[in-house]
């Protein structure tokens, strides 16, 4: 997982904060939401960029999460974590734009990625410090497959596999945003791994043995 | 020696597996099983070498300078929006009619002299009960959707709409169209349920827009409404309660399923 988990104590002391920066935001300081906004939106970038696959998507997640976090905080007063709470809002909001995007699409008749600069594209943002032309058109494809395989993946497995993998998320708050038993929740990380591991793996496998042949030569 | 399945190794590895102790513990003994969660931990390494673009360190001040203007001057307390008498009257309104419609279930069900008939009047009066309340429901929902279509500028120097208005009917709305989804769900009409849903999904985006919206903003709410064509169903649905309305007699069984067959085409 690649969440970084920080320390129990400093968990319980953003978690204190942010309780004391919603009470301020409910009093009507508005100020006190801009710490809110500030101190989470690295995370709920990270996440939305994982769950839509593209820049524009994920910030327009992040503004629309915090505006309807700002909404409806009177109904958060209760809850324990203000992190937590925003995450699943994005998450929602995500699931809703890849629902919506993937419509625009379908009416699209040229590719919908056509038209996209290098920007989004992850092979540009590879840091290689010398990569050989095997390994690089290595990367280039296996790239490309696995954005394929997480697009082909439903709206559900692709939230529940993000959420659980990438930001370590309870399973319980995996299934508050899928709206499911947690049981089911499971089951649609299983299914999302399995879907990947069959559409990944023979070229993680060839990679694998490319790379060994490229040491060889 | 049995095996673990994918299943229990994906769960394991993805740190949701409810015999963890028991799967670790056959890892160790068991090559093949290990060999078999490596394949899938290769596959998931590959995935986690997907970078996520660095927004920058100042990306939540960007953030805050995005959606500052667009915050309302104080978030409601929770209860404070079931307390406005605009929506306490809207849902009041509501409730009698799920009320009257429960009672008309309720009295005709006394009556047992003919059993098939009582049913029939029943769920008749029941339905009909429903079908104006959702009726009037939906031309409202209609009218709303229409209007912020419309909207525009009033001086076209002027750089922002202002949809408060539609935005407070929308929020009105979706109260009435959440009882009207579940009470749809709970009479087994997945159809106008799945319309109310979707109608639902259009209230919620209006009345969480911001109260004032740039030409640009309106015109995506606009295309949202376009892309779902959820005026059309709105309107299909709408005339299809009306002629429900007017019909005395239940129509026949066949008849429902053609006119949800044509919902669903909707």
């Amino acid at each position: 997982m690649i969440r970084m988990q920080p320390s129990v104590e400093n968990t319980q002391a953003i978690a204190q904060s942010d309780v004391v920066a919603v009470e301020r935001t409910l009093a009507g300081d508005r100020d006190a939401f801009r710490v809110l906004v500030e101190r989470h939106s690295h995370n709920v970038f990270r996440l939305a960029y994982r769950m839509t696959g593209n820049r524009q998507d994920a910030e327009e997640v992040v503004q629309e999460a915090f505006l309807r976090a700002y909404q409806k905080l009177g109904q958060f007063a209760a809850r324990a974590n203000f992190g937590t709470w925003v995450y699943r809002i994005a998450a929602n909001y995500a699931i809703d734009r890849m629902r919506q995007r993937k419509k625009e699409e379908a009416r699209k008749v040229e590719p919908a990625r056509s038209e996209q600069g290098t920007e989004n594209d992850p092979v540009s943002l590879v840091h290689d410090a010398a990569p050989t032309p095997e390994r690089l058109a290595h990367n280039v494809e296996l790239r490309k497959h696995m954005e394929i395989a997480l697009a082909a993946l439903s709206h559900s497995e692709r939230t529940a596999f993000v959420m659980r993998h990438w930001e370590g998320c309870a399973i319980e708050e995996i299934a508050a945003v899928l709206k499911s038993s947690s049981g089911a929740a499971k089951n649609t990380v299983f299914r999302a791994v399995q879907k990947l591991r069959l559409a990944l793996q023979p070229f993680v496998r060839r990679g694998t043995e490319a790379r060994a042949m490229g040491t060889e030569s | 020696m049995k095996h673990m399945t994918e299943e229990d190794l994906i769960a394991y590895r993805e740190g949701v597996a409810n015999e963890r102790a028991g799967i670790a513990g056959h890892l160790a003994v068991c090559e093949e099983c290990r060999a078999e969660l490596e394949r899938i931990e290769a596959v998931l390494a590959a995935l986690d070498t997907l970078p996520v673009p660095d927004p920058g360190d100042d990306y939540g001040r960007r953030v805050w300078q995005q959606i500052a203007p667009r915050l309302p001057e104080k978030p409601k307390r929770w209860w404070r929006p079931w307390f406005e008498a605009k929506r306490l009257g809207a849902l009041g309104a509501v409730a009698a009619m799920l009320v009257m419609a429960f009672l008309a279930g309720r009295i005709t069900k006394r009556d047992r002299t003919s059993t098939t008939d009582v049913v029939g009047n029943r769920e008749q009066i029941r339905e009909r009960v429903l079908v104006v309340a959702v009726g009037e429901h939906l031309g409202r929902s209609e009218m709303m959707l229409v209007e912020l279509s419309n909207a525009a500028p009033r001086d076209p120097a002027q750089k922002q709409v202002n949809i408060s208005a539609e935005q407070r009917r929308a929020e009105d709305l979706l109260d009435e169209n959440r009882l009207y989804r579940q009470t749809a769900m709970q009479e087994g009409d997945t159809a106008l349920a799945n319309m109310l849903d979707e109608l639902e999904r259009v209230l919620l985006d209006v009345a969480h827009s911001p109260e004032e919206v740039t030409p640009a903003q309106l015109e995506k709410i606009r295309q949202k409404i376009e892309a779902q064509g959820i005026l059309f169903k709105v309107r299909v649905v709408g005339r299809e309660l009306q002629e429900r309305q007017k019909a005395t007699t239940p129509a026949p069984a066949q008849h429902n399923s053609s006119r949800e067959s044509e919902r669903n085409k909707a």
